[in-house]
């Protein structure tokens, strides 16, 4: 089991139109990834696919050795969380949840502890026994990151990790992410080319179909092609540094 | 103002309230939570087929309504998905056809069936003891289910894709949920009546649900308010001579507006 994601010629259809052709990809243990594209490029299905809630017309995928959906050594941040938002639920019930097992399992200390430890990490201990829809969205998206990575898994998937969160948290953030990115490969959906380019060690440009897949410096020429417009983001000459400064 | 107690029929009605409040209180709470009014709107008009069942094979309706509406419970549940159709498209065609199948097998039975209405709409007060029997074992079945996959619930009602991710079968959880409402559907038909159960799956828990946010303690809360209102409204439909089932859900639904009124007092 080399890889923790291998993704062989997967081609994904909804209805007559490809979200997805011919995408080849492979995330290392240890890797810490950037996905990045345009809207509707077909990142989010990407995840939904090594996630196992789709599945491909086409293609081979492999995830930590198994079919997708068989491994439940993933953590995942959805994008639009399809939570309830008025749930009678508390902070730590939810981040709970990513630590479930399997039926008739119930939580014991350690996983207790777990979730007590990340949502001390995302600053929300304090609010723990708070019900969940009194909290801002900002708030919510670090319970929601706190619930993905209690499950200390070996493979964490995040959809827009930071869309919502305030940029105080931002920083904190991706300092959180470079402490764990040790211990497990990391897949990060984002917008903001800018401060991930700093961070992560790869990026992979989708637009239906992977237009490159490398270490930041290199991958930075196929950003153009998968935007289909120059992108003047992105300096030359300044390895892991991009032109716009950050705080 | 207790007299009325000393009647066997009344101390049966009691018995039938409280067992009627444990299941409406805990299955009602995840109707409410999981936002599936509907389908167990459904599930309970679709039940009145396993009664013509019953009529027609001339044993218990109550009985042969459990597997009947647990079956129309795993179809709604699962059909919609099965075939390209929307899941509430599914529930109104199982709804009326439960109920036309329903209707045609009691056509077919011989003679005519002497106390349909209660199947409609609630006897309470005649609910025998052989009924009662069938409602205290549903409601342990119904009890020791939540209790084993009450973790499961709880997630796939808060959010289904992030369970299905972490490992819950979350549609086979699902189907268990319905097939444990179809059986408080069972639990409830001779209360209220098959028109009616809606009422109590849907207003205790909505009532509770105002003043709680922790799961338990909205159960805990539901089953005792169900306790309070429908002996509630049995006792004003004894002295007042007004049919027990509507009565019972009339006094559901005052309370729901005060509760509603008092929230808003009390949180401005």
């Amino acid at each position: 089991m080399a890889n923790v994601v291998n993704m062989e010629g997967v081609y994904y259809k909804l209805k007559d139109y490809y979200i997805l052709e011919n995408v080849n990809l492979t995330i290392k243990k240890n890797d810490f990834m950037a996905l990045i594209g345009p809207n509707g490029g077909g990142k989010t299905t990407l995840l939904r696919l090594i996630l196992g809630l789709l599945t491909p017309d086409k293609g081979n995928i492999e995830v930590l050795g198994m079919a997708p959906g068989k491994s439940k050594n993933i953590g995942y941040l959805p994008q639009k969380s399809s939570y309830q938002s008025n749930f009678p639920i508390s902070v730590l019930e939810v981040v709970l949840m990513g630590r479930y097992k399997q039926l008739l399992k119930g939580y014991n200390k350690e996983d207790m502890k777990s979730a007590l430890d990340s949502l001390k990490k995302v600053e929300m201990l304090h609010l723990k026994n708070q019900q969940i829809e009194k909290l801002s969205g900002g708030q919510l998206q670090r319970v929601f990151i706190a619930r993905a990575l209690s499950r200390k898994p070996e493979l964490l998937l995040l959809d827009e990790p930071t869309a919502s969160i305030d940029p105080h948290f931002q920083g904190k953030f991706y300092e959180i992410l470079s402490k764990i990115r040790k211990k497990m490969a990391v897949v990060m959906v984002s917008h903001d080319i800018g401060v991930v380019s700093s961070y992560v060690d790869s990026i992979a440009c989708l637009n239906q179909k992977i237009y490159c897949h490398g270490p930041v410096e290199e991958s930075v020429e196929g950003l153009e092609k998968a935007y289909k417009c120059p992108i003047d983001l992105i300096a030359h000459g300044f390895p892991h540094r991009v032109l716009r400064e950050h705080e | 103002m207790l007299e009325f107690l000393q009647y066997q029929f009344m101390q049966n009605a009691f018995i039938a309230a409280l067992l009627v409040s444990i299941a409406c209180g805990v299955v009602g709470t995840y109707v409410v939570i999981k936002k599936i009014v509907f389908i167990s709107g459904g599930i309970s008009h679709a039940a009145f087929g396993g009664i013509g069942l019953g009529y027609l094979l001339g044993i218990n309706p109550v009985l042969s309504a459990i597997p009947f509406s647990v079956v129309s419970a795993v179809l709604m549940g699962s059909l919609g998905k099965k075939i390209e159709l929307s899941e509430d498209a599914a529930i109104g065609i199982l709804w009326s056809v439960g109920m036309a199948l329903g209707i045609i097998f009691i056509n077919l039975s011989p003679g005519y069936a002497p106390d349909l209405f209660s199947y409609l709409f609630g006897s309470i007060l005649t609910v025998p003891y052989q009924d009662l029997l069938i409602m205290l074992v549903l409601d342990l079945i119904i009890l020791g289910t939540v209790g084993l996959f009450h973790r499961e619930f709880t997630a796939i009602s808060f959010d289904e894709e992030f369970a299905e991710v972490m490992g819950v079968p979350s549609q086979l959880i699902y189907i268990i949920l319905l097939a444990l409402v179809a059986l408080s559907v069972v639990v409830l038909i001779k209360a209220v009546g098959i028109i009616l159960i809606i009422a109590l799956l849907t207003i205790p828990a909505a009532i509770s649900r105002q003043f709680t946010h922790h799961i338990p303690r909205l159960m805990m809360a539901s089953v005792i308010l169900g306790v309070i209102l429908t002996s509630m409204g049995l006792w004003l439909s004894f002295l007042f001579n007004l049919a027990s089932g509507a009565t019972i859900v009339m006094v559901l639904g005052a309370a729901f507006f005060i509760s509603a009124i008092l929230k808003k007092i009390w949180y401005t």
